[in-house]
């Protein structure tokens, strides 16, 4: 019983991961209808903001102390990060231990200024273009920005920690009444549960509760009527791609401290994320926010022992061997639309 | 001829004097010349081009032709590459036993992936056989380890059976006593050229797969398979059921990645899972796409830009440029060297993206269109419109056989 | 056979498929050769081949410095580094057999298919006599295959598996790293003085060929000093989020994790069990701890203040206080400005290596050198006496058993040196069952 708790804990986050993800990728399928290989790579950008955000303010000034020696001998240079020479080291010290939560505020406008660049910028041209195109010039776009960040960070993994009061693990199990260490859970990991669900529930009530949302589902069931009405659907797409940008750059921030950020873990997560939105439905936010939270669920439970011993090598299959299944009995996915992305 | 028009009989001619003397077309620089880095005419990059030629054929034949895009067709190369590996296990180092088995197991693999994956078009479609492939990834790295061997891929060890090898039979591939490794070098002035017989053996496979293809795009089939990119529901209307054709035409590029996975294990007697993970079924799609979908000679085309790449520029250091631009004054040098660093060695994937999305931008029927616009300009641009590439860009009607 | 008839019939049948028209000056470069590449005119070309895009791209990029250090001290530039430590003397600064060290270098993006290609490439077209580098045992048994039909040698760079030098041992490629079961041997005994000898521990295993060699070694050499093996759970290479498998570990009575990954697997393993805090708890009434037996300072760098106190074990470091080590160490850090990593040690040392193993056979001849190289002993390489053993190619020498700073004072201090385990204690004989199967075959010159 623990161990299922402690596996749905555990599906609960990855689908989270997942789930937002692939929520800002629907949202580009979705309302521009265009397969945006790039999306994983926007999800790196997040998680590099932080990074970024934790350089910035670690930025030092450097003193040669000729009482200790680096590794040829030469005096040791040492670096004091401005900030905590001055706010002192109480507080400097603290508003770096916080860098990831603060990277947050960062990176929604970077987030939502590289959505609008890349729109105008390029995705614009490409409404009309056949699907293979996009294709080409997202996947293009992808290793581009990989590149770059790569020439800047290099390609080794970037620690980045939580703050130190999330570090460490919440005695859940204590909670429903179970003995003590059966069920813990990392609290960071916690956190980036319940701010996932912060998040997509607020990109829900957008959509569904203010009139920029209203026009822009009304765009998304038939881009043209809406257009005949004399609204500016044009813009308003603009801004649905920096939304959704942001969402995966803050789903790339709150991310950096589970698993520290390297260039190329955007495309670790972009097959996935498709799979997820394509077992979602094409079309559909609720979709690809239950199918995440599915395959994550699915996943997390494929790689207990107890499922394991019955079926070797389960785990390695599981996402695709479901999404087969559930595209095998639900022709459109778990609630697609008819006619989105189907020839 | 051989059932093509004369237009096509010509283009066929084209491609035939084009395959069989890339070793000295690749080769255009001297070899004691500092742009010899450039040049391309060695056994292996060759072979490259001609099997994963072969691969984008096959699925242009799918995708340029039904608009299906399958994005697992890798599994298939992986697949014909085991069975031409286990063939040398069991039997010996022939290649003949080993590429027939690849493409009747490849055939087989597809005919099961593509009746299933069929029932859905669209991204659903696309999403099926990626999960396929995928699924045949990650088994073949651990699970299915007694059959792949695994990370470190398969191979021929010494304590294996190999029942039919005699005393004096080769040790590496060969098609009946013609070593794939060996080649014949020639000089000429500064050049060098090497005429490999592992090239040799696979352009002439490559010929041969391209005149079908190319029957295959002008017969009645290949007719039938546009109509279901043109309109599925119409076609349905008219009475005929396109799963079939759909199916066939899946099967047949399924073989076709099968034979270039065995190519792959034929020049070199390794398979690895590699070959059939995403990347690499992302890397088919790229090369046609590139090369322009739905074109004959594109996506060959497309096969060896990204391999070129590949391939060349990754072999670029920053000893190599210093030693291009070192008649430049020092400083001058320095920039100049630091301006291309980033694009050349551990940059070439950065070259390759750029140049992705400025083909797509600006070219978008993909590279032939480029080679179209340059041979209009050559030709002059009065003929443009009568002859807008016929042989590559095949309108429906007027080109049935 | 002779090798003149292949030629001819070659010839033949290249000749008609370009068409008989064409003329043929031919010079058969291939005939006059006593071996693949043979260096003619005043330059010898190495081959460097290491992942420089993919996730071990840094790992690669240290390798490639190295290697282009060991190629200005073999022509005599620079301060020469270990040649004035290195026990043979036959290598003068003057390139080798007087020809001048030239490189090519390539990327193996660490997937055997792109590694072969690279290699190949090297040999084919510039004309490379020999190949080092990588930074993994599925490239390196796929480039030595390569290299062993081919016809030169191979240095195999960062590869840990057994079957390296075991199952998949070829008569042209060495290994100087060393392996997974030294790993167990090297630091079981400090293991049990740390932890005492009656741990109860839990594996979690990259589920590829490498794991699999390294989580066998681990394991038999912990159980052979009491400890109990609980479980064993293999874990997708492509896994990013460990989360599910680290889970079940508190629960399952053990009171040791053991982290049979490498690279990005193992910084996100090792950081996602910190995070479940496994390290703070009591289990069975003992501090539970976590292992990591194959450390590198890259992934030590990227876990952060995950490693503190995590035990390990590394071929090589740049702290060790030898003399060689410390002639090494200076002359890269004043060249690039940082340490350099155990893999980049490696790769240099493989460079002088085979030069040395040139210098001393006389000729460049892969069968001349492999003669060389076979049995052969030195010292003054920064890891004490070694000896290149004939009978499977292996490097034996000191281990170091590592552990995590707890207090670092700068960004290469991350790891630090617990003991140097004497060779002697890691030294197995050539038919342990762990590498049983393989079979060096004979030398390959290519001719």
């Amino acid at each position: 019983m623990d161990a299922i708790i402690l596996q749905i804990l555990n599906g609960l986050d990855k689908g989270s991961a997942y789930a937002l993800i692939a929520l800002g990728l629907t949202l580009i399928f979705g309302t521009l209808g265009v397969v945006n290989f790039a999306h994983g790579a926007l999800f790196m950008l997040g998680s590099f903001c932080a990074v970024t955000l934790q350089k910035i303010l670690s930025l030092s000034f450097t003193v040669e102390d000729p009482t200790q020696k680096d590794f040829l001998g030469n005096p040791l240079k040492v670096d004091t990060p401005y900030i905590v020479s001055w706010f002192g080291d109480a507080t400097g010290n603290a508003i770096l231990n916080w860098s990831v939560p603060l990277a947050i505020l960062f990176a929604i406008p970077v987030m939502l200024l590289v959505g609008y660049v890349m729109e105008r910028g390029l995705i614009k041209h490409f409404y009309k273009r056949p699907h293979a195109d996009q294709i080409l010039v997202t996947f293009g776009l992808a290793i581009v920005i990989q590149e770059i960040v790569k020439y800047f960070y290099g390609a080794n993994p970037i620690p980045t920690p939580a703050p130190d009061m999330f570090r460490g693990s919440l005695d859940f199990g204590v909670l429903i009444g179970f003995a003590q260490n059966e069920i813990i859970y990392p609290y960071w990991r916690l956190v980036y549960f319940l701010f996932s669900a912060v998040i997509i529930s607020a990109v829900f009530a957008f959509l569904r509760f203010t009139t920029f949302g209203m026009v822009v589902r009304a765009g998304m069931a038939d881009r043209e009527t809406v257009g005949l009405l004399g609204i500016n659907i044009d813009k308003r797409f603009t801004i649905m791609f920096g939304i959704a940008a942001a969402v995966a750059g803050l789903a790339g921030v709150m991310y950096a401290p589970i698993n520290s950020p390297n260039y190329h873990m955007g495309m670790d997560f972009l097959v996935l994320s498709f799979v997820v939105v394509v077992v979602g439905g094409m079309g559909s936010l609720p979709g690809a926010v239950l199918a995440g939270f599915l395959l994550g669920i699915l996943e997390s439970f494929a790689s207990m022992n107890e499922v394991k011993s019955i079926i070797p090598g389960i785990d390695q299959i599981i996402i695709y061997f479901v999404a087969i299944i559930i595209l095998l009995t639900r022709p459109r996915g778990l609630m697609g639309r008819k006619g989105v992305m189907e020839e | 001829m051989l059932g093509l028009s004369k237009k096509d009989t010509t283009f066929l001619l084209v491609v035939i004097f084009l395959t069989l003397a890339t070793p000295i077309l690749l080769q255009p620089f001297p070899e004691s010349s500092a742009l010899a880095q450039f040049n391309a005419g060695y056994p292996d990059l060759m072979q490259r081009f001609a099997i994963f030629g072969i691969f984008a054929i096959g699925f242009n034949i799918l995708f340029g032709l039904t608009g299906y895009l399958s994005f697992g067709h890798a599994a298939f190369l992986g697949v014909g590459s085991y069975s031409v590996v286990w063939m040398y296990k069991l039997l010996n180092y022939n290649v003949v036993p080993g590429l027939v088995l690849a493409i009747i197991m490849s055939g087989l693999f597809a005919l099961f992936i593509g009746y299933i994956s069929l029932r859905r078009s669209g991204i659903y479609f696309s999403i099926l056989t990626l999960a396929f492939a995928q699924m045949s990834f990650n088994l073949a790295y651990s699970v299915l380890t007694p059959l792949t061997n695994g990370e470190t891929g398969l191979q021929v060890y010494n304590n294996d059976p190999q029942v039919l090898m005699s005393e004096g039979s080769p040790t590496s591939p060969h098609f009946f006593g013609i070593v794939m490794n060996e080649a014949t070098k020639v000089d000429v002035g500064g050049w060098q050229f090497t005429f490999s017989n592992g090239y040799y053996f696979c352009a002439i496979i490559a010929i041969i797969v391209f005149y079908l293809s190319l029957r295959i795009f002008r017969s009645p089939f290949g007719i039938m398979l546009r109509a279901i990119k043109t309109n599925q529901t119409r076609m349905n209307y008219t009475g005929l059921n396109p799963r079939p054709y759909t199916l066939a035409a899946f099967v047949i590029s399924g073989m076709y990645a099968g034979l270039a996975g065995g190519l792959l294990a034929a020049m070199d007697p390794l398979a690895g899972a590699e070959r059939m993970q995403w990347t690499a079924s992302g890397e088919v799609v790229l090369m046609t796409i590139l090369g322009g979908a739905g074109t004959l000679m594109g996506p060959v085309l497309g096969a060896g830009f990204i391999k070129y790449f590949e391939n060349i520029f990754s072999k670029i250091n920053d000893n190599i440029l210093h030693s291009w631009f070192s008649a430049l004054p020092d400083g001058l040098e320095d920039f100049v060297v630091f301006v291309f660093h980033p694009f050349i060695g551990k940059g070439w994937n950065l070259t390759l993206g750029l140049l992705f999305m400025l083909v797509v931008i600006f070219l978008p029927g993909g590279l032939i269109e480029g080679g179209t616009r340059i041979w209009n300009a050559i030709t002059g641009k009065n003929r443009k419109k009568k002859r807008e590439d016929a042989a590559h860009h095949p309108k429906p009607t007027s080109h049935v056989n | 056979m002779t090798k003149f008839q292949i030629n001819r019939r070659s010839l033949i049948k290249s000749g008609a498929a370009i068409g008989a028209g064409l003329a043929l000056p031919t010079i058969f470069t291939s005939s006059a050769r006593a071996y693949l590449n043979e260096p003619k005119g005043g330059t010898v070309t190495l081959g460097f081949n290491v992942p420089q895009t993919g996730p071990y791209a840094d790992e690669g990029l240290d390798e490639l410095r190295a290697q282009e250090l060991a190629v200005q001290h073999l022509n005599g530039e620079g301060d020469g580094g270990m040649l004035n430590t290195f026990s043979s003397k036959a290598l003068k600064g003057n390139g080798i057999l007087g020809k001048k060290v030239q490189f090519v270098s390539g990327d193996t993006q660490t997937k055997s298919d792109a590694a072969r290609a690279s290699a190949k490439s090297m040999i084919e077209k510039d004309g490379a006599i020999m190949i080092n580098g990588g930074s993994s045992s599925g490239v390196a048994v796929a480039v030595q295959g390569l290299c062993q039909e081919a016809g030169v040698i191979f240095m195999a760079g960062l590869t840990h598996s057994n079957d390296t030098t075991g199952k998949d041992k070829k008569r042209n490629g060495f290994r100087h790293f060393f392996n997974a079961y030294m790993s167990g041997a090297a630091l079981a005994p400090v293991l049990a003085k740390a932890y005492g000898t009656d741990r109860r521990a839990y594996h979690l295993t990259a589920d590829y060929t490498w794991g699999w060699t390294q989580q066998e070694s681990i394991a038999t050499a912990t159980e052979a000093m009491g400890w109990e093996t609980v479980n064993n759970v293999l874990t997708p290479l492509a896994s990013t989020d460990f989360s599910s498998y680290i889970a079940p570990v508190l629960n399952s009575g053990a009171d040791v994790l053991i982290l049979n990954h490498y690279g990005g697997n193992m910084v996100n393993s090792l950081t996602n069990a910190v995070q479940f805090g496994l390290r703070d708890k009591m289990v069975n009434g003992k501090q539970f701890e976590i292992i990591v037996p194959l450390y590198s300072e890259l992934m030590a760098a990227g876990a952060g203040a995950n490693v503190r106190g995590v035990y390990g074990s590394m071929n090589w470091n740049w702290q060790l206080q030898d003399e060689g080590s410390k002639a090494f160490v200076k002359s890269f850090g004043e060249k690039y400005g940082r340490p350099p990593s155990n893999s980049a040690h490696t790769c240099y040392v493989q460079t002088l290596l085979y030069a040395d193993a040139c210098e001393r056979a006389g000729t460049f001849d892969p069968c001349g050198v492999v003669d060389a190289l076979e049995g052969f002993e030195f010292d003054g390489m920064g890891n004490g006496p070694t000896l290149y053993r004939a009978d499977d190619h292996q490097c034996f020498k000191d281990v170091l058993v590592m552990k995590g700073t707890d207090n670092p004072t700068n960004e290469y201090d991350t790891l630090e040196i617990v003991e140097v385990t004497p060779r002697a204690q890691v030294e197995y004989a050539p038919d342990h069952p762990m590498f049983a199967g393989g079979d060096l075959g004979a030398c390959n010159s290519g001719a």
